[in-house]
């Protein structure tokens, strides 16, 4: 039976770089995926793309092509990543550029175009999936409107030859499921081994989170090597078999409870998770460890894709201010709690207008409240006042307050941080299939 | 009594505004007592004032591991969270602290 060894080069926008290099020189890979995109990343890309229309993709992507180009074109290795974010052909035209300025001017790149669906979202009713509202009641909040695409459009890119592949918005695990896709021309309705192919693209799409990352508890779950981490290589076979592993002698570790943690990570109804190819089910799959850092996963399945596509909706949604203040010693969390009583009274005396306030004590209540935290006295405590405003003026002020506490508050207290920014949050819609339209398209040599 | 911790692993994992948390027995032996004690309502009533909305249930038995899908969990939303750990990454570790009678 033929068999493709998947690496994951990268788990997030800002993950390390090494690890992907280790995999194309010792991984023995086909394909080299980066997931680089998360939920907000393509607003703020998008952003950025207005103020600049050669902009608008992931800022690494200079230096992760840098990086592993010139080993892929040796060893003939295909590259599929999301690293085009808000703006995939001036990615493609980049990454040609640099593979020329690297002495590799055979190097073909694609972009996959049409995630971007705003125009034919921004007057539908749609309505928002996290918070009330439709898409119309956002008006000119809006920032982006981008469909999470399958792996069609990266299959066909791949067919006609790109040894780079670059989108936008895409399923994260359809980045994976297309090289497979690639490799073995499965079909496009052959769902049990679109659902199998998916539980592969789940398991790789957060790199080192199935191989050792995101894991250890010492004591009770202990890997060695994190500083070294290996990131995971899915090797797929044409039945959509799985094993999932890394690359020899690096660190972190491939275990059944590193598959188990991660084929749950993000997941809702295991047995409908929701893909723009296919409705996957997780709820049969079993793992079994066959070797040291081997780990065979089976039992994926899969049913008829959903109708509609999930679209995420960048939308400018307030103003966060935040300050913080440290104590310590005897007393330190009596006077953090006075010193939050006094911001708390002065941001009403001097009139900050805030829809939301939160007052914590960073070491005692700030990531779970008070009940779960009781019973513990900490030697240091570290106030945080955060506030949502619908101005950054007004944002800034809150900040503001905490940092007078040097002079005005209780005894002892240091390292004021303030902050004020805005937030662009991101909603989801669901949007009829047809209406987005991808297409594939390659830089010229 | 044990702490859940003692026989179970967990990791949060983050979709706009719902938190998931798996919690997975160390031995499938402990399995049972995850389904019978570690119930929805039993999550729920633990994450009051965390969790707002729903919490449902999902049962895993070829890897003895529960998924715990939490609504209205994270401050409303990850992109416009007020809170220190906006994922709510660090929930799965106050579940470990739930008591087990083995």
């Amino acid at each position: 039976m033929r068999t493709i060894r998947i690496g994951s080069g990268a788990g997030y926008s800002g993950d390390r770089i090494e690890p992907a290099v280790e995999l194309a020189e010792k991984g023995d890979l086909q394909y080299l995926v980066f997931e680089c995109l998360g939920e907000r990343t393509v607003a703020l890309a998008q952003r950025a793309r207005l103020k600049d229309p050669e902009s608008g993709f992931d800022p690494l992507l200079d230096a992760r092509m840098r990086a592993v180009l010139p080993i892929c074109a040796a060893k003939g290795i295909k590259i599929v990543t999301n690293m085009g974010a808000a703006n995939p052909w001036a990615a493609a035209r980049r990454t040609a550029q640099i593979a020329a300025s690297l002495g590799l001017p055979r190097v073909r790149v694609a972009a996959v175009i049409g995630d971007d669906v705003f125009d034919a979202c921004k007057d539908r009713d749609l309505p928002l999936m996290e918070i009330d509202g439709t898409i119309k009641t956002l008006g000119n909040r809006i920032i982006s409107a981008n469909a999470y695409l399958g792996a069609e459009p990266m299959v066909a890119a791949l067919q006609a030859g790109a040894d780079v592949v670059i989108t936008g918005r895409a399923s994260d695990p359809a980045l994976f499921l297309a090289p497979m896709c690639d490799a073995f021309g499965w079909e496009m309705d052959d769902w049990n081994l679109l659902g199998r192919g998916t539980v592969a693209g789940h398991l790789l799409e957060c790199a080192g989170q199935v191989s050792g990352g995101y894991f250890v508890d010492p004591g009770y779950k202990d890997v060695a090597g994190l500083a070294r981490l290996g990131f995971p290589i899915g090797e797929v076979g044409e039945d959509g078999s799985l094993v999932i592993t890394k690359a020899a002698g690096s660190g972190g570790a491939v275990t059944a409870r590193t598959c188990k943690e991660q084929l749950l990570y993000e997941v809702h109804d295991p047995a409908r998770y929701m893909q723009p190819d296919v409705i996957a089910d997780f709820s049969q799959v079993s793992v079994e460890e066959i070797a040291p850092d081997r780990v065979r996963v089976s039992g994926g399945r899969g049913t008829a894709r959903p109708e509609t596509l999930k679209v995420s909706v960048g939308y400018v949604d307030s103003y966060i201010g935040e300050g913080q203040m440290s104590y310590a010693g005897p007393g330190a969390e009596a006077r953090a709690r006075l010193a939050l009583e006094i911001v708390r009274e002065r941001l009403q005396l001097t009139g900050v207008r805030a829809s939301e306030l939160r007052f914590d004590l960073i070491g005692i209540d700030a990531l779970h409240g008070e009940r779960l935290a009781a019973g513990h006295e900490p030697y240091e405590v570290r106030l945080r006042v955060a506030g949502r405003t619908e101005s950054l003026a007004e944002a800034v002020r809150i900040g503001d307050e905490v940092e007078t506490l040097y002079t005005n508050g209780p005894a002892g207290g240091g390292g004021a941080f303030k902050s004020a920014r805005d937030v662009v949050a991101v909603a989801s819609v669901l949007l009829p299939r047809e209406l987005a339209a991808p297409s594939v398209r390659f830089v010229e040599a | 009594m044990v702490k859940l911790r003692e026989i179970a692993h967990s990791r949060t994992g983050d979709k706009g505004n719902i938190s998931n948390i798996s919690v997975i027995a160390y031995n499938p032996r402990h399995y049972a007592a995850l389904c019978d004690q570690v119930t929805a309502a039993r999550v729920k009533a633990h994450f009051a004032g965390i969790v707002m909305g729903e919490v449902v249930r999902y049962e895993l038995p070829n890897i003895a591991a529960l998924n715990f899908v939490m609504d209205q969990a994270l401050g409303g939303g990850v992109t416009r969270s007020l809170a220190l750990d906006a994922h709510g990454k660090s929930l799965s570790s106050a579940l470990l602290d739930l008591e087990i009678e083995l």
